[in-house]
């Protein structure tokens, strides 16, 4: 499945990257973008697990800004 | 600027104040103060005026003093950085830039330590403002997308979201709005303004039985569309998506520079750490070794090798790069989007800018796809006369030649004087027009006229042979006609810098070189089959050279094996053709092939920026850590290296906004 989240205070370019290289490395995710200019998150992932793995992911994010929000709908 | 903007602003400003406040107090600047004011200062002897003793405030006062504004302005920053740590995040900008101010307060230098945090967040906040104003930008560039459909529903209009209307439903649009939907025009007519999906600024004709492309302007007449797309599969939906997905597909810059940072940051920390701890050590090793082979510690040196260390730090965080490569990226696709020019990714614009050979197909592309009557050759009657007689025993065939000459007969022509068409399966028609027999067609059917024909005249087309009861008539070339501007885009395609121009065709070989060389082509294969064509790409991407890219550009309509298989698959005319835009990488929305042109230009133009950025800020920060490292770099010179430089890469990478003819 296939998912495009907004991302809400993405301010640093670096940061993106960081959270892309983080999420990349969860199990179960087979492609992740994070667009700092457009202040996108687009995940691929399995199925069954995509709940858990978006959790995952939002935690990742955290990790790496704190102040950076996922807005999951 | 956004509500936390502005508290950044607040801040600065505040910090600003203070620090200002305290540095007057300082003893060489005490002097400032008004007398009724001289026991404010922080080392009041300092300024004593007889010269008496001088008796320093506590340096830790001066201090104390320095940290007001300091928390002030750094306080969010040094909290990022202790809670970052904790995460497991060591290398961010936040730790460096704590570091480096704590550090520069550790040595005494609170001016300095308080300025470069300042200094930081008015880049941080400048940062910040450019980009999300060119976000903007680019959001308005692409502002097409539809905010309401007027749809009819029990005889009443109602607005609704575009989403929730159905195929098969009516809507009306008014003059002045955007069209929501695609759909077919049943009612009304009126003129479309299409600059915001192809950047041509002429407006559209259309009337009930055409169709109209979501994403449009209706400019004059109020129109009643049967809406044949979902809003999902629509055009604008499309369109939409395609330009938000693109930054997903970053160049090879963009990778370059991610994995650039990741190296970058950890190595100048170590390189500091190793110039604050490594000088002071190897000569205090000297010393107790008594070799002599340096000069011996001087006092404060540990400082000063800290303090050389702490610009290090300073200077080594990626942003002003990690920021203006996508910026000028996602500039050039929203620039080019703006022109009719929708291009799938980073790195397609990277390798746009990179091509060397660019490959046509014919119909279509260079041709407008249509047949036209280009030459009459009449023998013993008028060019009308003839067209006529061609036309009449036309008549009833679909074919898209005799459609053509259908077209180019005079009108209200009556067609009831012609009977008894026969068709001769490959080679044309015979009738009877005002009782003589007509023959109509090819060679073969000449021959079967027994009329004395002109062999091959004609070079650029098809010819139809005319036969009047047995004796030759004429004959009519029909060709399709190359666009208007096919010759200027292909020299302008050479002025930009692409080798080799090259035709494929399976067009008949003297069709296909007169076309080729009438429009300054380089290389013209004719006579192809689909299958030859991607053969023949293969072939021209072996001859390629290494750093070049070959771009295949054709109507994408049955060309999609070639159009992936080239570097880059460019499709033209593709406003309302979903296969089109599937199958290509570039897409062109229009049939203007200047357009191509122009795609190259703005992608050579994004990488120049990108170049720039990258030899700018690297450049500035290795002189400046060149210079720190022998002792010759201040705070200041690292901040500017820092952000006065991410600055000047974003001021820079947004000039790709700006429109590029």
């Amino acid at each position: 499945m296939k998912k495009t989240f907004r991302m809400i205070d993405l301010d640093c370019a670096n940061c993106a990257a960081k959270m892309e290289q983080a999420i990349g490395k969860l199990e179960g995710v087979t492609a992740v973008n994070i667009s700092f200019m457009t202040q996108k998150m687009t995940l691929e992932a399995d199925d069954e697990r995509f709940d858990e793995i978006v959790a995952q992911a939002v935690k990742a994010c955290k990790k790496v800004e704190p102040d950076c929000q996922v807005v999951v709908k | 600027m956004t509500r936390k903007q502005k508290k950044t602003l607040l801040r600065i400003l505040l910090a600003a104040g203070l620090l200002v406040l305290v540095w007057v107090l300082e003893p060489d600047t005490a002097w400032l103060l008004p007398d009724w004011l001289s026991w404010l200062p922080l080392a009041p002897a300092a300024v004593s005026q007889n010269g008496a003793v001088a008796r320093y405030a506590p340096g830790w006062l001066t201090g104390a003093a320095y940290l007001i504004p300091y928390a002030v302005i750094g306080w969010d920053v040094a909290w990022r950085a202790i809670r970052n740590i904790k995460d497991g995040q060591v290398f961010d900008e936040n730790f460096l830039m704590a570091v480096a101010t704590v550090g520069a307060f550790g040595c005494g230098e609170y001016r300095e330590g308080v300025a470069v945090m300042l200094f930081y967040q008015v880049g941080e906040l400048f940062q910040s403002v450019a980009v999300s104003r060119s976000r903007q930008s680019i959001a308005q560039l692409m502002d097409i997308r539809p905010d309401y459909a007027n749809v009819e529903r029990d005889g009443t209009l109602v607005q609704v979201d575009p989403e929730e209307v159905a195929v098969g439903d009516i809507i009306v649009i008014k003059p002045g709005e955007r069209v929501p939907l695609d759909g077919t025009v049943t009612e009304g007519t009126s003129a479309l303004d299409t600059a915001a999906l192809t950047g041509e600024s002429l407006p559209r004709d259309v009337e009930p039985g055409q169709e109209v492309v979501s994403g449009c302007v209706n400019l004059t007449g109020v129109l009643r569309v049967t809406v044949s797309r979902p809003y999902e599969e629509s055009t604008v939906a499309k369109i939409l998506d395609l330009v938000e997905n693109s930054a997903a597909k970053k160049a090879k810059a963009e990778h370059f520079i991610t994995k650039f940072a990741r190296y970058y940051t950890p190595t100048v920390v170590f390189a500091a750490l190793a110039l604050a701890v490594l000088p002071p050590v190897c000569k205090l090793a000297d010393d107790a070794l008594g070799l002599g082979l340096l000069p011996s510690l001087g006092p404060g040196e540990w400082m000063m090798w800290v303090h050389r260390a702490l610009i290090f730090l300073v200077v080594s965080c990626p942003c002003a790069l990690v920021i203006s490569i996508p910026l000028s990226f996602f500039g050039g696709i929203g620039g080019a989007s703006r022109q009719g020019i929708l291009v799938k990714g980073g790195n397609y614009l990277e390798a746009l800018a990179q091509v060397g050979i660019v490959v046509f197909d014919k119909t279509g592309t260079l041709t407008r796809g249509q047949f036209a009557v280009t030459q009459v050759h009449p023998q013993g009657m008028t060019e009308e006369e003839l067209l006529t007689l061609a036309a009449l025993a036309e008549q009833w065939s679909n074919h898209p030649i005799a459609r053509s000459i259908r077209s180019a007969a005079p009108e209200n022509l009556d067609w009831e004087r012609a009977a008894g068409a026969e068709e001769e399966a490959g080679h044309g028609i015979k009738a009877v027009v005002d009782g003589c027999s007509v023959w109509v067609g090819n060679d073969k059917l000449m021959e079967q006229a027994g009329a004395d024909w002109e062999r091959n005249p004609g070079q650029e087309g098809t010819v139809v042979h005319v036969a009047l009861e047995g004796r030759y008539a004429g004959w009519i070339q029909v060709s399709d006609r190359e666009k208007e501007e096919a010759a200027q885009a292909i020299r302008e395609l050479k002025q930009a810098g692409v080798r080799r121009t090259v035709m494929l065709t399976g067009d008949i070989p003297a069709v296909g070189e007169a076309l080729g060389r009438k429009l300054g082509l380089d290389e013209i294969h004719a006579g192809l089959l689909p299958q030859d064509k991607v053969t023949w790409v293969e072939r021209l991407l072996e001859e390629k050279k290494p750093e070049e890219r070959l771009a295949f550009v054709g109507d994408g309509i049955n060309d999609a094996p070639v159009l992936s298989r080239a570097d880059i698959g460019v499709a033209m005319g593709a406003m309302g053709s979903d296969a089109a835009i599937e199958a290509a990488d570039v897409v062109l929305m229009d049939d203007d092939l200047t357009k191509l042109s122009a795609a190259v230009r703005i992608a050579r133009k994004t990488l120049a920026i990108v170049r720039q950025n990258i030899v700018f800020a690297l450049g500035v920060k290795f002189l400046v850590l060149a210079l720190s490292a022998v002792g010759l770099a201040n705070m200041w010179m690292a901040v500017f290296a820092d952000v006065g430089v991410s600055v000047i890469a974003i001021l820079n990478a947004s000039r790709m906004l700006g429109k590029i003819r």
